[in-house]
């Protein structure tokens, strides 16, 4: 699959390099259009979707092993044991389905059609002369609620069903993300500040060292969450001088990635922009993902501030930086903003 | 070595920090012979600044003695005298290569703080918050000028500290106020606010051609000043500022609006009393009365110049005003890189004396009184030059005996506190 994605970045890069004008051939809408669909779903839509499998999986169950107090607690009456027992088989195969699939996307407007039943059959508790009107009113109110929140998780998860993690081609912890970066340095200065991996760790943040086994195959050290350092080797899987770089984990890694970086000629000739794309497991899955976002410690907005430093390297010759520079005492707010690496002083 | 820390709104103390060090290759240390107050360092004070952390050493005016070069550092040598710029620009980036070296885009390490505020970044400047890179600023002893080959000026030693410390920012800033008007000869200009940036602008206006300039304010000693610079003068708590432009200008209204006035500013009636609700209660982050009015007042198809600070959000701003009165409208923080050379030009030359705005000039130690006194107008202030190195006067009366006396103790000062 780390194939597959390079292969697209080359593919677009190949476009350019082989002169297909932008007014000859209509590809950007396209390209645009692929990485609208490619980009990311949100995490909160993964984690609604989750949180629907087990809501699924918990009313299934109910209904299975007491359709009869299921069916009083929502205003209908007795006789429909059979019809709440479907109900609970059905919910519990779109809750495993969506728990268990990729793609959760086609299992979450499984649940969007059901509820829909669901409201048809809580209508009929609205009869006069029910006893439990009122309450089969109140289901009816959630029961609506919940199909908001399914059709909304639904229509994400489709619009972004060109991205990795909802495919099904990747798995759900898994990260795919582009970020890129414009310098006023020709696409073969950076290439070349690139392929010299000794400044890889340089700009690269958490990369503590990076040796040569050989021209294609590399053993990385890397700092892990705290103070843990992680390790693996990495194989050059394209190597295009001036133009682009991929790269991917050999089996065995502890944190599989893979990703490439492509150094495209601005087209009024004012530079090049550098296009990295990554993918791969975070440590700690999306939940630590999700909460590292807030605190820009998360694994994208790393990698940006790794390219904005590569840019800086390349046309400065150093990294701006404050930390070691005079400062009062800091309250507690500031000495927790410079242990979060908030900000750049301390 | 001593400096201005900031420990929250209001809250300043001179205190003893670590000397800087060179931190990159292209560093220089320079000690500080001179350091001012902006009217922008005020917003700091005030509190309507975010991103500033306790601790914070505040200051971006500044000059002094080049005293350690990084190893990288080709045109400044230990001794050279210079005048420093507020924004740090690289030199090198798409932005600097352009010379808005305000916009640099290498020299803020937190970009990203800003790119949440803004959409993106601009350059980092000294003392000026963390959103702006958290540099330490140059209120102190000595201060670590990255990009020492980018920045700094050297000046003759013709001139003293007081003629060429504002080409820091005040100058500069005052100036490219104005050239953004894009002046014809003859023109009228309006500048709402005479301090420093807009006696700046009031005396660059005629430099670049204005006819007539006309300054507005509420002091009498800053009407005076811009008085004395040639600007014809309209009080706001005595005239309808409005009514006053159109009848001086036929009813067509200046030919270009400065607004040197930013984000803490003060007016009367409802929309003052407005904006200070919503600003305490944080609906809206900044006061724009004078900005209001500027684009109300500018005759149709003129620039409205805004060299004043805003920091974030501004309500009840006539748009419609710039769509359907084809109004050009121009501000962003000065490239004073840009500007250096040929204002020095102009000092050496005697058409302008800077040192002109200077009203106080006070030891480093004396920094919070300083601030207290610029905010409140005390005492005709307009501009306060801080001298690090000098004695303050109550350690004088208090050792006699000891006048030489290189590092004043500052535990014994009262005032410290």
């Amino acid at each position: 699959m780390a194939t597959e994605f390079t292969q697209q970045g080359f593919d677009r890069s190949r476009q350019q390099r082989t002169g297909d004008s932008f007014e000859s051939r209509p590809h950007i809408p396209t390209a645009r259009r692929n990485r609208r669909n490619r980009q990311p779903p949100s995490l909160d839509a993964l984690a609604l979707a989750q949180g629907l499998g087990w809501f699924s999986i918990a009313l299934g169950t109910a209904a299975l092993i007491a359709p009869g107090s299921l069916s009083q607690l929502t205003g209908l009456d007795g006789g429909r044991r059979t019809v709440v027992r479907g109900v609970g088989i059905r919910e519990i195969a779109a809750g495993a389905g969506i728990l268990t699939q990729r793609n959760p996307a086609p299992w979450l407007w499984s649940r969007v059609i059901g509820d829909v039943m669901d409201l048809a059959l809580l209508a009929t508790g609205l009869r006069p002369g029910n006893s439990g009107r009122g309450r089969a009113a109140a289901s009816l109110v959630t029961v609506a609620g919940v199909l908001t929140l399914d059709a909304l998780a639904a229509a994400h998860l489709t619009r972004h069903a060109g991205h990795p993690l909802v495919s099904g081609v990747a798995a759900p912890t898994d990260l795919y993300f582009e970020t890129s970066i414009a310098t006023t340095r020709s696409p073969d200065e950076c290439y070349q500040f690139w392929r010299n991996i000794e400044n890889l760790p340089r700009f690269m943040d958490s990369v503590e060292s990076v040796q040569a086994r050989d021209e294609q195959h590399f053993h990385w050290i890397v700092k892990g969450p705290g103070g843990t350092t992680m390790e693996w080797d990495s194989e050059i899987t394209e190597d295009r001088p001036g133009a682009a770089l991929a790269w991917r984990t050999l089996e065995g890694a502890q944190v599989p990635n893979a990703g490439s970086v492509i150094f495209e000629a601005d087209p009024r000739g004012r530079g090049t922009i550098v296009r990295l794309s990554m993918h791969y497991s975070p440590v700690g899955g999306q939940l630590t993902t999700g909460l590292a976002k807030l605190l820009h410690r998360d694994p994208q907005s790393q990698v940006r501030e790794d390219l904005r430093r590569f840019k800086q390297l390349l046309e400065t010759g150093e990294i701006a930086t404050t930390r070691g520079q005079p400062t009062g005492r800091r309250s507690i707010m500031g000495r927790a903003a410079r242990r979060w690496r908030l900000t750049n002083s301390n | 070595m001593k400096a201005n820390v900031w420990y929250g709104k209001e809250r300043l103390r001179v205190e003893e920090v670590p000397d800087p060090q060179i931190l990159n290759p292209r560093d220089a240390i320079i000690r500080i012979t001179s350091t001012a107050i902006c009217g922008s360092d005020l917003h700091i004070y005030g509190g309507y600044i975010p991103g500033m952390l306790a601790g914070d050493i505040i200051g971006h005016e500044f000059m002094g003695e080049v005293v350690e070069v990084g190893a990288e550092v080709r045109k400044l040598k230990v001794g050279d005298r210079v005048v420093n710029p507020f924004p740090i620009a690289c030199g090198a980036c798409f932005f600097c290569g352009q010379s808005q070296h305000s916009l640099c885009e290498n020299s803020n390490p937190n970009a990203w703080m800003a790119e949440k505020m803004w959409g993106h970044s601009p350059a980092g400047l000294f003392g000026y918050s963390h959103l702006l890179g958290g540099y330490a600023g140059g209120q102190a002893q000595y201060a670590r000028i990255p990009f020492a080959d980018v920045g700094p000026i050297k000046v003759p030693s013709g001139l003293t500290d007081e003629q060429v410390l504002f080409l820091s920012d005040v100058f500069p800033t005052g100036y490219m106020a104005a050239e953004q008007c894009q002046i014809q000869r003859g023109d009228t200009v309006a500048v709402w606010g005479c301090g420093p940036v807009g006696l700046f602008a009031v005396k660059s206006a005629q430099l670049l051609g204005a006819g007539r300039v006309i300054a507005i304010d509420r002091f009498p000693e800053r009407l005076r000043k811009a008085s004395d610079w040639g600007a014809e003068v309209l009080d706001y708590e005595q005239v309808d500022v409005p009514e006053a432009l159109e009848e001086m200008t036929g009813g067509r209204g200046p030919d270009a609006c400065i607004d040197a006035v930013g984000m803490e500013g003060h007016s009367h009636g409802a929309f003052g009393a407005y904006d200070r609700v919503k600003q305490s209660l944080m609906l809206e982050s900044d006061r724009p009365p004078a900005l209001r009015e500027a684009l109300r007042a500018c005759r149709n198809g003129g620039t409205v110049s805004i060299p004043g600070v805003y920091g974030g959000f501004i309500d009840k701003v006539p748009f419609g005003a710039i769509v359907n009165r084809a109004l050009t409208i121009k501000s962003g923080q000065t490239h004073v890189q840009r500007y250096l050379a040929p204002l020095l030009a102009l000092i050496e030359q005697g058409a302008i004396d800077p040192s002109f705005i200077v009203t106080h000039s006070l030891p480093l130690e004396q920094a919070p009184e300083g601030y207290r006194m610029f905010r409140d107008k005390q005492d005709s202030c307009i501009k306060v030059v801080l001298k690090p190195w000098a004695e303050p006067p109550t350690l004088k009366s208090r050792q006699p005996q000891s006048p030489g006396q290189g590092e004043p103790q500052s535990g014994g000062t009262p005032h410290l506190h």
